[in-house]
């Protein structure tokens, strides 16, 4: 029998966000991601810049030694295409830190799309697409042939792993949410309803979300969390099982919770801590896959996130704006792509990064709590008008390549 | 607690915000359970009043109140004013508070703006109770970019000083009192005005009081208004300017300015020089159906405000549906968040706001219907239990 394993799988992203981009700028400038204001958390670079330097360049690094001390430390990431182009232009030496990593050959990266995009809920061939182009850029990168999915914001249905098992990836990534799996726990393989070969891998969220939301909470009651608290809930959780899947945004690591919170020593220290029990070790998701059979069948007909106590998609499309917004988007689909204009079909497709969607939701303006408002925008709708200015220079654009008027 | 109440106006005799304030904020502390005299400057029958004393300081009818100036304007405001200027009624009002806290001996003196501050003062002196300074509005925010009349701020100014507490009803206010008047923050309290729905009555709009307007709209137009006194505060130059240049971009625009006031010849000069003569509305003075339906016609309520230190009228255009456009200079956006802010001099931003929400369906009902939970969450109730903590807090500890 195999070991049991904690698979340590880190997001790391960054979207094109858009500039203040007015109804005067339209069909005159087309820098929709390109905000002027150095102060601004719309502008791209400094935003980048910053978390460079708060979380990529330091987390990287202790990876690296974790990886050299303890020849069991496993580690995956997903890497967005966007991350991708910005760190070329800015941070060539991060991509360099992410190539050394992998170099250890224990590193894996998961597959997704391109461009953090929803298009698997809008058209299938976009999506399709976008994860070719992510597979491609992967593999130049990094030399690594991708074999494990996860979509945007772990957004799941039978039907993302039916598509999943029939483009033969070995494994899927998905949100460990009570009311689907009932008894059941996070901590073992299963396989997705309706597949024969792939094979599903759940985030155990509570103890994901102890490192990820929880660790500088102050009001929490288990703050200030140590290291051996910590690996104590681990191994008590794992207990018999096969895997605790540790699914998480890569910036929690000095990003979400700063460096003077103590989070990169108390990673440190856990990782060691919880390979000093010989019944411990680490896997990359796609080893997890390969090593642990699927115990059972999970079954989620409507789609399941990793997002909020709702655990769906209303963030990003559950009111009108965010609605009119995507309709508005992919409805161009062909058109753009016909033109074969690649600075168009790659402005069109920046727009498709979930982020822009979220930063319209309105349930926390509606709630009455702001503050959970995370964006580099004063309000949703500031957010909506921006986008829907640079989606109707977009249109602007098609019309020299098209005969006819600009719908809409 | 027997609680004086110093006031300039009560509803329906009320020029502005202020006398609709002062009625629902003394409703909801007589239910709190405060004893209330309120003192107004004229002699006037107010219905619904039943909670608390209303006394007339004069026997002027109550356009008599300013002497024969108009409401707001403190620029005629001084010592040699014409045989019954304002200062001759703040005497008279002065003298009847005197006489009155004789009888009454209140436990806290709650005195609104500049025009009741001398009465306060006095009656602070003649019995010892503590002197609570409502801050509604200072003469800055009267004036626009002039200074304005300087009796009036060195009146303000006493009344700060003298205060035992202040309160201020936003935080722009609240700093303009720091800054200006030089008062330490710590002795201003910010309780933000809140709204009676249910005194805005439900009578069903009547699409016949703007019937042209109704027929743009039924052509696709969006409606776009504000309902305002024309003054330099209210920063309508920056508006219309900001029309022309949303027309620009989008036709199918039209503005209502409901109201009037000393700028309405210069606006409209305006807008004929910028071209929109014929998308720009003006309707003059409006009360009653006119007022309540120059909201329901609304698609989008500007608030372009230089200087607002709260702004009632957004929160009303919320209740009748409308989409809110505001100046970050208006005090009424620290309670509100499901709205577009911008500065009042940002013509371009404010341009861009307006045509989004008039293309988008989306964004016109997001707004509107967000705005619409929020604004209903805030209470007169809440302000009166505040004023209530303040009163027991400075109870019997008045500082001379």
């Amino acid at each position: 029998m195999s070991k049991r394993g904690i698979v340590l799988y880190l997001h790391v992203h960054q979207p094109f966000r858009v500039r203040q981009y007015s109804v005067f700028d339209t069909a005159l400038h087309h820098d929709y991601f390109n905000e002027a204001d150095t102060n601004s958390d719309r502008n791209n670079e400094k935003v980048f810049r910053k978390v460079v330097e708060k979380s990529y360049r330091p987390m990287n690094k202790l990876l690296l030694t974790l990886l050299k001390r303890h020849p069991e430390f496993r580690v995956s990431f997903s890497i967005t295409g966007t991350f991708i182009e910005q760190a070329e232009k800015w941070a060539p030496d991060v991509l360099e830190s992410f190539r050394q990593l992998v170099a250890t050959g224990r590193v894996d990266i998961v597959s997704e799309t391109y461009y953090h995009s929803l298009a698997f809920f809008y058209s299938r061939s976009e999506f399709e697409r976008q994860v070719a182009m992510h597979r491609k850029k992967i593999k130049e990168l990094f030399n690594i042939d991708t074999s494990v999915f996860r979509n945007t914001e772990l957004a799941y249905n039978d039907a993302l792993a039916a598509w999943a098992d029939e483009r033969g990836f070995k494994g899927i990534l998905a949100e460990g949410w009570d009311p689907v799996l009932g008894w059941r726990s996070p901590n073992f393989v299963y396989r997705p309803a309706g597949t024969r070969n792939i094979k599903l891998l759940l985030k155990n969220y509570k103890l994901s979300d102890d490192v990820a939301f929880r660790f500088s909470n102050q009001a929490w009651e288990q703050w200030p969390l140590t290291a051996h608290t910590y690996n104590q809930w681990t191994n008590a959780s794992i207990d018999s099982s096969q895997v605790i899947n540790l699914l998480m945004d890569y910036e929690t690591f000095g990003e979400h919770q700063w460096k003077d919170t103590g989070i990169f020593e108390f990673f440190e220290s856990f990782v060691t801590m919880w390979l000093e029990n010989p019944d411990n070790t680490f896997y990359t998701t796609a080893e997890a896959v390969q090593v642990h059979n699927a115990v059972g069948e999970i079954s989620m007909p409507h789609t399941v996130t990793w997002a909020d106590t709702e655990r769906d998609l209303t963030a990003w499309l559950g009111n009108s704006m965010q609605q009119e917004a995507l309709k508005y988007l992919y409805e161009l689909e062909d058109d753009i792509l016909r033109t074969g204009d690649p600075t168009l079909i790659d402005d069109w497709r920046k727009l498709q990064t979930s982020d822009h969607v979220y930063y319209m939701c309105t349930k926390w303006f509606t709630d009455g709590d702001v503050h959970a408002y995370f964006s580099p925008y004063e309000s949703p709708y500031d957010a909506f008008l921006y986008f829907m200015n640079a989606l109707r220079d977009v249109r602007y654009r098609l019309m020299a390549y098209h005969q006819g008027g600009i719908h809409g | 607690m027997k609680i004086l109440m110093l006031g300039w106006e009560l509803p329906p005799h009320n020029s502005g915000g202020l006398g609709v304030a002062c009625y629902h904020m003394s409703k909801a502390l007589a239910i709190e359970g405060a004893s209330i005299d309120f003192v107004v400057p004229y002699a006037a029958n107010h219905p619904d009043t039943e909670f608390m004393s209303v006394h007339a300081a004069t026997k002027l009818d109550p356009l008599g109140r300013y002497g024969s100036m108009g409401a707001y304007d403190s620029s005629f405001a001084t010592e040699d004013a014409a045989a019954f200027g304002i200062r001759e009624v703040q005497r008279q009002y002065v003298q009847f508070v005197e006489k009155l806290v004789k009888k009454t001996s209140p436990e806290a003196i709650h005195a609104h703006d500049w025009l009741t501050i001398e009465a306060g003062i006095r009656a602070k002196q003649l019995t010892g109770a503590p002197l609570i300074v409502h801050v509604h509005a200072t003469e800055f925010d009267r004036s626009g970019d002039t200074y304005g009349n300087p009796l009036v701020h060195e009146i303000e100014y006493q009344g700060l000083m003298m205060a035992d507490r202040i309160i201020a009803v936003s935080n722009i206010t609240k700093s303009v009192i720091i800054q200006k008047y030089d008062i330490p923050a710590d002795k201003i309290e910010v309780i933000h005005n809140a709204i009676d729905t249910e005194s805005l009555g439900s009578e069903p709009y009547d699409k016949r009081t703007y019937t042209y307007l109704e027929a743009l709209r039924a052509e696709g137009y969006t409606v776009v208004a504000t309902v305002t006194r024309f003054t330099i505060q209210k920063g309508l130059v920056h508006f219309i300017k900001a029309a022309a240049r949303a027309c620009e971009k989008y036709h199918k625009l039209v503005f209502l300015l409901a109201g009037d006031g000393e700028q309405r010849d210069e606006l409209i000069r305006l807008s004929a020089q910028l071209g929109i003569a014929d998308k720009v509305f003006f309707t003059g003075f409006v009360r009653g159906k006119q007022w309540r339906d120059a909201y329901s016609v609304a698609d989008i309520f500007v608030m372009s405000s230089v200087s607002e230190p709260f702004g009632l009228t957004a929160l009303e255009a919320a209740h009748y549906n409308s989409a809110l456009v505001i100046t970050r200079q208006s005090g009424v956006g620290e309670v509100l968040h499901n709205i577009f802010k911008y500065d009042f001099w940002d013509t371009d931003t404010l341009a861009n706001q307006m045509i989004g929400i008039a293309t988008s369906k989306a964004l016109a009902e997001n707004l509107k219907q967000n705005v619409k939970h929020e604004y209903a969450k805030l209470s007169w109730r809440d302000v009166a239990q505040q004023c209530m903590q303040l009163y027991k807090t400075l109870h019997g500890k008045a500082a001379l």
